[in-house]
């Protein structure tokens, strides 16, 4: 699925990735875990296509393509999805219209015929339900005023809608009470499928006591450190980033 | 997205570009008391409006052009344009469309809006004005039934005399400005609108300008009764071939709403912008002004400017009659090297008069936008009230965006709010929308028709589908 050989990336010059090497298969989740500037967003960006990190060394390989070589909006059309650590508000725009737009964006690129607005409408009542958000949620703009969790959990409908065949999730916990990081959590087992790959970014080991990853990932200083099965997360939470950077 | 790409995505050719190759019946360039004259006699107006022009003229002498807007452009030379041009076969004026010059024809169907179909589109009346004479006039019969009078203004001042005696330069002076004056003096031509007492009128009427005739001017006059208790809703649309020279327009655009009157202007303009330089643009300066005369009367304005090299322009309401509203929504979009003064005046009179103002700015590439509004209300305008909410949108770093509100109440029990914002089309906006698979234009002009959407929803349906679709097209351009 996806294969990260030696990568290198900066930003304004500033090094942050310093030779990740990662390799995802199908069905797989693997958790991100790592101290703060340790590189965990970045790499999920770097993955999403953003613009302002230049990659400098190494390759990703994609379902045996150059990912590297797509802008974002092609990656989306792949199969890519990025959940953001922190949703951008869209003032004006309404969340069912740009929902809408994206879901037919994608389809359009996976030769599936536009979702017509009866059907759509359907689709996502399924799935605003599966997150226990109000149908309100779609007549307000772009994440204008939502409350943190609500901006999460807009994240993973979205996810739920587009039907990613890799998702990268960036401290999709951060911001939530004990609640919502339950929906948010089941939200994401839900789209667990032996097609289907997660990554995901967190600094904290509760998102993982619900989305039990199959590997876990310890990135600091740009580089992945260590990594190991579920108990490795538990040992983080135990010793602390530096007792294991020490270790 | 580096600017680079950013003023790539904006830039794009005139869509309109084109020029039809019809042999004009022009006067020679410049301007005197005998072009005046010679004006007034081709048109076959009677004296007193000849004398009215004169008038206007000799004020139009002793003024200066306006200085105080944030805008740079040459002193415009008056004398080496031309102030009169008409289609040639004028004296027999068509009957019907069928006689009208098939290259006129042409032109409003490169411009997508063929008169065949229109005619078909139920409750749009179309007075479509080619250069300076109005020579297709629809949908008269129904209009006539309902009492209604929509006609070009020339015609008017032979059909409706007194009414055009007793409104003409009533709501704007001859000598309220610079461009007004010469417009008072050279008018060529536009619309006549009466709604009598009691009458809604039963379609949206609408004018499509569009200068053809290189060198010359365009003074569009307009002017819009509305009695008693009636209602109508105006639509306006321009586009304009590409061309070398400047083109000045200077149009005015005259409204009068009785008691319990509600007149809506809605405008979309797209005169040519000029290229990347600036070079062979548009100047527009218009003055357009209603007044809410009777009690409860109501006029709104709603502009999507997006054309151009000049645009220079405040839709104002005097607001006269108690309880009178007045409304104000403008989306002004200025890209290339475009330059957008614009804004409204909202003069409140009459007690609990309340006006809305909502002005969107768009910068891009080297656009320089200006919002200047004035919020007015005299001693006796009590509990009037006026809110203003004033935003700018810039996209990339070359260009800019200005706020001059100015506030002007001399009676205490006024209330005044005024909000203003200027924000970004940010990366992280466009790369949020890129990554759910929307295209970078497409993630653009979701962004931008957000930041619209409070004055697009209040376009007439039809309208606002245009707006979105012209503001879709000037933003657009070859990406990377």
């Amino acid at each position: 699925m996806l294969v990260i050989r030696n990568l290198h990336a900066r930003v304004d010059d500033k090094p942050i990735l310093k030779g990740i090497n990662l390799e995802i298969q199908a069905g797989e989740v693997h958790a991100i875990m790592g101290p703060n500037g340790s590189g965990k967003s970045t790499l999920s960006s770097v993955l999403a296509g953003r613009d302002e990190y230049e990659v400098t060394d190494g390759e990703v390989i994609y379902q045996g393509q150059n990912l590297l070589e797509l802008e974002p909006e092609e990656r989306a059309w792949a199969g890519i999805f990025l959940s953001f650590q922190y949703p951008v508000e869209i003032p004006g725009v309404k969340n069912i219209y740009l929902l809408k737009a994206a879901v037919n964006a994608v389809r359009e690129h996976r030769g599936q015929p536009e979702l017509k607005a009866g059907e759509f409408l359907k689709l996502v009542r399924e799935k605003l339900k599966i997150m226990q958000m109000d149908e309100a949620f779609l007549h307000r703009n772009v994440n204008e005023g939502f409350s943190g969790g609500e901006k999460k959990r807009n994240e993973i409908l979205q996810m739920q809608l587009l039907e990613p065949t890799l998702a990268l999730l960036d401290e999709t916990d951060s911001g939530l009470d004990v609640d919502a990081l339950k929906i948010v959590g089941e939200g994401i087992n839900r789209m667990r499928d032996p097609s289907r790959s997660v990554l995901l970014v967190t600094h904290y080991q509760r998102l993982l006591d619900i989305v039990k990853p199959d590997y876990v990932h310890v990135l600091a200083d740009g580089e992945i450190k260590l990594s190991g099965d579920f108990t490795l997360a538990e040992r983080l939470e135990r010793e602390g980033y530096e007792g294991i950077e020490a270790a | 997205m580096s600017n680079q790409d950013i003023d790539q995505l904006v830039d794009q050719d005139y869509k309109y570009g084109f020029v039809t190759d019809i042999e004009s019946d022009t006067l020679p360039p410049g301007l005197n008391e005998d072009v005046i004259r010679e004006i007034s006699k081709r048109k076959g107006e009677p004296e007193w409006l000849l004398e009215w022009r004169l008038e206007a003229y000799h004020k139009w002498l002793q003024m200066t052009p306006p200085d105080w807007a944030h805008l740079e452009y040459p002193a415009i030379d008056f004398q080496t344009m031309s102030y009169f041009s008409a289609p040639k076969n004028k004296d027999d004026a068509p009957k019907s469309l069928d006689e009208v010059d098939p290259a006129l024809i042409e032109t409003y169907n490169k411009l997508g809006i063929p008169l065949e179909e229109q005619k078909m589109l139920a409750g749009v009346a179309v007075d479509a004005v080619f250069d300076s004479v109005s020579v297709v006039t629809t949908f008269k019969e129904k209009l006539h039934e309902a009492g209604v009078v929509f006609c070009p203004l020339s015609e008017a001042v032979h059909s409706h005399p007194e009414l055009v005696k007793e409104y003409l330069g009533s709501i704007v002076p001859q000598n309220d400005n610079y461009f007004a004056a010469l417009n008072s003096a050279v008018f060529s031509d536009g619309s006549f609108v009466y709604i009598p007492k009691g009458v809604t009128c039963p379609m949206e009427l609408s004018t499509y300008f569009r200068i053809n005739q290189q060198n010359t001017g365009q003074f569009e006059r307009t002017l819009i009764i509305a009695e008693d208790s009636s209602y109508v809703s105006y639509l306006e649309g321009c586009t304009a071939p590409q061309r070398d020279e400047n083109q000045l327009h200077a149009a005015v655009v005259e409204l009068v709403a009785m008691d319990d009157a509600e007149i809506k202007y809605s405008t979309v303009q797209n005169w040519f912008a000029g290229d990347d330089e600036g070079k062979g643009g548009i100047y527009n300066f218009v003055t357009k002004r209603g007044e809410c005369r009777g009690d409860r009367s109501k006029i709104s304005w709603t502009q999507l400017e997006t054309g151009s090299a000049i645009t220079w322009k405040y839709p104002s309401c005097v607001l006269k009659g108690a309880d009178s509203v007045g409304e104000f929504y403008s989306v002004a979009v200025a890209g290339k090297k475009q330059q957008a003064d614009t804004g409204t005046k909202m003069i409140h009179i009459g007690p609990r008069t309340r006006s809305t103002i909502i002005s969107k700015g768009i910068s891009t590439a080297r656009g320089q936008n200006a919002y200047r509004g004035l919020v007015k209300v005299l001693p006796g305008a009590t509990d009037a009230r006026n809110f203003t909410q004033c935003d700018s949108l810039l996209i990339g770093d070359q260009c800019g965006a200005h706020t001059f509100p100015y506030v002007e109440a001399a009676e205490p029990s006024a209330n005044l709010e005024h909000e203003a914002t200027t924000s970004k089309v940010s990366d992280d906006q466009l790369f949020y929308l890129r990554t759910r698979g929307m295209s970078e234009e497409d993630a653009l002009n979701m962004v931008v028709n957000g930041f619209c959407k409070d004055v697009f929803q209040k376009l007439p349906m039809e309208f606002a589908v245009e707006a979105e679709a012209l503001l879709g097209i000037t933003l657009e351009g070859a990406v990377g």
